[in-house]
């Protein structure tokens, strides 16, 4: 059995500032990551960040992931890569699989930063291949440099659909609509409008009817919506397209907290199961923390933010206290604030209104 | 189908090997996924669902989803979407739920 102070699970964009802050307050680190790098879904981000600087606006994901990787090396955070974590026991120990080989780790506090996984849809031949989370095909391009196909429809005007839609014409893939159920776009408007200037269609109020082909997608069959959401008969048309993306929404990863025993609940805008949490991204367990998107879904930005806040809280409640605590804290409480202020940001609160402890 | 060249990316590869699919051979580079090289080189139907028999390709890409397994080197469930490709592999399509050996 391995003793740590804090574990992380999780090395995306919210686990890896868990680490940076933990290990700066003077807490031992083990960050776990299950993929073979660290940055999680960062590493295959092209596009630069909103925000403020403080959450590095105007850097583009990939060049993030490069600056809490530096930042890591610096402290005193062990990395296992190829890690996964396989539970959480009602005791406190967790067990890791690492290239074939099973260990046990008792960890003081434990930040869970899991993250998300993509939704699906359903319409008939769903599971076809040529069919693929959005995320995904972000992955083969950005990371692997592979084209998922030759034509793709789009399902999901919201940021994710929108900025896969302009890197897969980036890749030189011919994207031929973009759809959304509902009857407006829910992405940045200065995203869909760089794309409608590039020619491609934004339909509003429509779906997947069906998909068909012969083994793998060969065409996609969409449909009007009215408004109260049910298909307009006659209004059908169809795509020959060899990829759909699917870009519906996430939901978190939270197999491990569901383990832990904390308190759960289901929280419509956060996009699943999540668990209860207090300002400190404490759950109704003392020595399990959240951070990122496995805590309801949002983006990378507040994911960072949440990991820095969990880190200094987890380390702090163990007397590992950051020199620069109480003004590091405030600071990050009011980039949450911010981050989540105004319109675009509703959802969230009203999130944050059910989920708290 | 590989991107050539690309506005904001420069794709590093590893060095070129050959690995089988279903005793066909099959060029990637080593270290990308084995879902990666399988896809630019067409292949995208990767197994057939237990039950149904229905196509099954890749769905999320980053290990979450389980649609992608394969056998790969005798062991079976391998999610060949993160699995590093190495020279040589031997990677087949798994019958039914695959058996562990």
């Amino acid at each position: 059995m391995k003793y740590v102070e804090v574990l992380v699970v999780g090395g995306g964009p919210a686990g890896l500032c868990a680490a940076i802050s933990a290990a700066e307050s003077g807490a031992e680190v083990l960050l776990t990551e299950r993929s073979s790098i660290l940055g999680g879904q960062l590493i295959k981000q092209t596009h630069m960040f909103f925000g403020s600087e403080k959450q590095y606006a105007g850097t583009r994901g990939i060049d993030i992931t490069d600056i809490l990787i530096d930042k890591v090396a610096e402290l005193n955070v062990e990395v296992m890569k190829d890690a996964n974590v396989l539970s959480v026991y009602e005791d406190g120990v967790i067990s890791i699989e690492q290239n074939g080989k099973y260990m046990k780790v008792r960890p003081e506090r434990i930040i869970i930063a899991t993250g998300a996984s993509e939704k699906s849809l359903a319409f008939p031949n769903n599971d076809m291949p040529g069919i693929y989370g959005a995320g995904a095909v972000q992955t083969l391009m950005n990371i692997h440099g592979v084209k998922p196909g030759h034509d793709v429809l789009m399902v999901g005007a919201g940021n994710i659909g929108l900025i896969v839609s302009y890197q897969l014409m980036q890749a030189g893939v011919n994207v031929k609509a973009i759809l959304d159920a509902s009857p407006t776009i829910g992405g940045y408007l200065v995203h869909a409008s760089k794309i409608r200037r590039m020619g491609v269609p934004i339909l509003t109020r429509h779906t997947v009817k069906r998909a068909d082909g012969n083994d793998s997608l060969e065409r996609a069959t969409i449909v009007e919506l009215n408004e109260k959401w049910q298909e307009i008969p006659g209004t059908e048309k169809e795509f020959d397209v060899d990829v759909m993306c699917v870009s519906v929404g996430l939901s978190p990863l939270s197999e491990l907290l569901f383990q832990s025993g904390c308190e759960m609940k289901y929280v419509r805008e956060f996009g699943g199961y999540v668990p209860l949490r207090d300002s400190n991204l404490k759950t109704s367990l003392d020595h399990i923390y959240i951070a990122g998107d496995v805590g309801g879904i949002e983006e990378a930005s507040s994911a960072m933010v949440e990991g820095h806040i969990a880190g200094l809280a987890a380390a702090m409640s163990i007397d590992k206290q950051h020199p620069a605590f109480e003004s590091l804290y405030k600071d990050y409480q009011e980039q949450l604030d911010s981050l989540r202020a105004g319109h675009a940001g509703d959802h969230i609160r009203a999130g944050m209104a059910k989920a708290s402890l | 189908m590989r991107i050539q060249e690309h506005p904001v990316l420069d794709f590093k590869k590893g060095k070129p090997v050959e690995f089988t699919c279903n005793d066909e051979t099959i060029n990637g580079f080593e270290g990308e996924t084995i879902a990666a090289a399988l896809h630019a080189a067409g292949i995208k139907v990767l197994s057939h669902s237990a039950e149904n028999h229905r196509p099954r390709g890749f769905y999320c890409a980053i290990g979450n989803c389980s649609s992608c397994l394969m056998e790969v080197d005798g062991v079976a469930n391998v999610r060949i979407c993160t699995e590093p490709l190495k020279a040589g592999m031997v990677v087949k399509s798994q019958s039914g739920k695959g058996v562990i050996k």
